[in-house]
């Protein structure tokens, strides 16, 4: 009874955390005469992939998805793979050694996580408009590889001390270098945790809103996958299929993201989040 | 790679190289060659191991991305904010113009200023604890459920936090669309004991502040609950279940037990929790953007978007803007110290 009881109230969690997602997808396949119908249906009654095709074309905007969706790519991967590299490194000197300035340099680390990006963005434009950085994707992956970097460093330091130092000195005695004792040591026992780190940073850049809206202000084919979204959103006339077709193949691709490394996640973010 | 005390040569792993030379007598890449004679290369490997230069070298490009990207940027607010910056000053017709507190005694006089304050302040006050309080029942939920049960509830909230802001935004305009969204539907035909009637037909969520932040209100909850509950339950699984299990045979009520034993354990967490929501929830950007419908209404502004209003709107205002989000960046900052502190009692700066 009690069991049934906690079991109806997860259910009803689950339904009512999953209704706006179902009613992304669901509108995302309705024509436009059930999407504004009086009584709204939950699933779509006749479903037309005549919203995604207007995505897919890029009508709205006149220039086709896959140009976004290789923009998005292009400055989530280079920012995700500089920062873990860049983390890296910062993490190996975090959790091997003793330095001068340690303590500092974790608590900036901490303050500049909490830094407003509104607020930056303003500086950062105008910087970027100097240096003839403004509607270009490069001067995106500059700032998603700088703000990636402290959650991405703290979190990589509890991985890279969770790696026995003895596995290490083992090594160095059998006269292994540094690099070597990184390259076959540490970045094998590491790996779970980088994967970890680059989703949270892949998540980050590939979400990012505020600088992109900033930066890409003229040049729409320079335009990320969550302007495209508000591009579509943003018009006279809201076309609301059009706009969840969009929503919905923006979003997918990271909640498999996100389910995929489920485990490693909530581990990552216990390391993250009970420690720290 | 291996060192941990400054000062202990065999600490070292250069120190433990040349001992495993002494030991093997063989010659190692990187030693000094047969005639003595050091390379550049070993010379300045050498003064990077006497000096202990290893850990410095390896965080400067953070420090030199952050320092750049994020440290300075937010120096430079502060500098703007004492100015007169506007598109004279941008395209260099007009020189570097300062002038003192004027940008902050204007925007104290400034009614905007104070509406869009007290919205951040409301928001942050009424968002934290409903997330807090859903977040923890969530997590307490999840640890009281069957395995198959847990798994689909929290894949569920996964998916909710996993969804980013810009597409849980305009997910929640539509479902608040006065022309044929499902929320005003539903309320028109709700039972008038409830709150429901004819009135809620086409009703515009988003056209002034407070439907707008009842809808923003939902929608960060929706998105915020995951973490808190997911944190939660990493903390309640570190709790011993004997702790609660001999309060329950001492006869505590699952009340009692949670405010007398989990509570008192998960306090750290907590903390951090509530610190962490009150940064996100004052300084939220992109939801309040998308839900207000860009920029123009403007009392509906929260702190965060009518600064980027001061500073991107015609004509253009960046010393005025840079003094507002100075300001943000400042009472954020005062959260954040106290996020710190809290950190640092945790044991997390080790």
């Amino acid at each position: 009874m009690r069991r049934a009881g906690l079991n109806g109230l997860g259910l009803l969690v689950a339904l009512v955390t999953l209704f706006p997602i179902f009613w992304m997808v669901s509108t995302a396949f309705k024509p436009a005469t059930e999407i504004y119908s009086l009584t709204p249906h939950p699933l779509p009654a006749h479903p037309t992939l005549a919203n995604f095709r207007t995505v897919i074309d890029g009508s709205v905007i006149g220039i086709p998805y896959w140009n976004f969706l290789k923009n998005s790519l292009f400055v989530t991967v280079v920012a995700v793979a500089a920062s873990s590299l860049i983390a890296m490194l910062a993490a190996i000197a975090l959790a091997r050694f003793r330095f001068r300035f340690r303590t500092s340099y974790l608590i900036m680390l901490l303050i500049v996580q909490m830094l407003p990006q509104q607020a930056l963005v303003i500086a950062l434009f105008l910087d970027f408009r100097r240096l003839n950085l403004l509607d270009s994707l490069v001067g995106l992956i500059l700032v998603y590889t700088a703000f990636a970097l402290p959650v991405t460093i703290w979190m990589l330091r509890n991985f890279v001390a969770a790696v026995p130092r003895e596995m290490e000195e083992a090594a160095a005695i059998d006269g292994a270098g540094p690099l070597r004792i990184f390259w076959r040591i540490l970045l094998p026992l590491t790996a779970p945790g980088l994967v970890a780190t680059s989703v949270f940073a892949f998540i980050f850049a590939w979400n990012e809103f505020v600088f992109a809206l900033t930066f890409l202000g003229t040049d729409t084919a320079k335009y990320t996958l969550p302007i495209y979204v508000q591009y579509f959103y943003g018009r006279g006339s809201v076309d609301w299929g059009g706009i969840m077709a969009a929503s919905t193949l923006f979003t997918i691709p990271v909640m498999v993201f996100f389910l995929i490394v489920q485990r490693r996640m909530v581990n990552g973010l216990v390391a993250g989040a009970v420690k720290g | 790679m291996v060192k941990t005390v400054p000062g202990q040569p065999g600490g070292s792993p250069a120190g433990l190289r040349a001992a495993g030379r002494r030991l093997t007598g063989r010659h190692l890449p990187g030693g000094p060659g047969p005639a003595g004679q050091y390379t550049a290369r070993e010379r300045a490997a050498a003064l990077v191991r006497r000096r202990h230069l290893a850990p410095y070298i390896l965080v400067l490009p953070s420090v030199v991305a952050i320092g750049a990207l994020v440290l300075w940027p937010a120096i430079q607010i502060g500098l703007f904010s004492f100015q007169n910056y506007g598109l004279p000053q941008v395209t260099g017709a007009a020189g570097t113009d300062w002038i003192g507190a004027g940008n902050y005694t204007a925007i104290l006089s400034d009614p905007e200023f104070w509406l869009s304050l007290r919205i951040s302040l409301i928001f942050a006050a009424v968002v934290v604890p409903l997330t807090l309080l859903t977040g923890t029942l969530v997590g307490l939920l999840l640890n009281r459920l069957g395995r198959r049960m847990a798994t689909f509830v929290s894949g569920a909230a996964l998916l909710a936090w996993a969804t980013p802001a810009v597409s849980a935004s305009v997910i929640f305009v539509w479902l608040a669309d006065p022309d044929g969204g499902v929320v005003d539907w539903t309320l028109s035909r709700l039972p008038h004991w409830l709150g429901g009637g004819a009135h809620w037909a086409s009703f515009s969520w988003t056209n002034s502040a407070l439907p707008a932040y009842t809808l923003l209100t939902v929608l960060l909850l929706w998105q915020g609950f995951p973490f808190i509950a997911v944190t939660v339950l990493a903390g309640l699984k570190t709790v011993p279940v004997e702790l609660h299990e001999s309060a329950r045979v001492d006869g505590a009520g699952p009340w009692r037990i949670f405010w007398r034993v989990t509570y008192p354990l998960l306090k750290p967490i907590f903390l951090v929790l509530l610190l962490l929501s009150v940064i996100w929830d004052f300084g939220v950007f992109t939801q309040v953007y998308i839900v207000i419908g860009e920029l123009g209404n403007r009392d509906e502004y929260n702190l965060g978007i009518y600064a980027y209003d001061r500073a991107f709107s015609n004509p253009p205002s960046y010393g005025a803007a840079s003094a507002l989000a100075f300001i943000l960046t400042v009472v954020l900052l005062i959260i954040t110290v106290g996020y710190v502190r809290a950190s640092v009692k945790q044991g997390a700066i080790s």
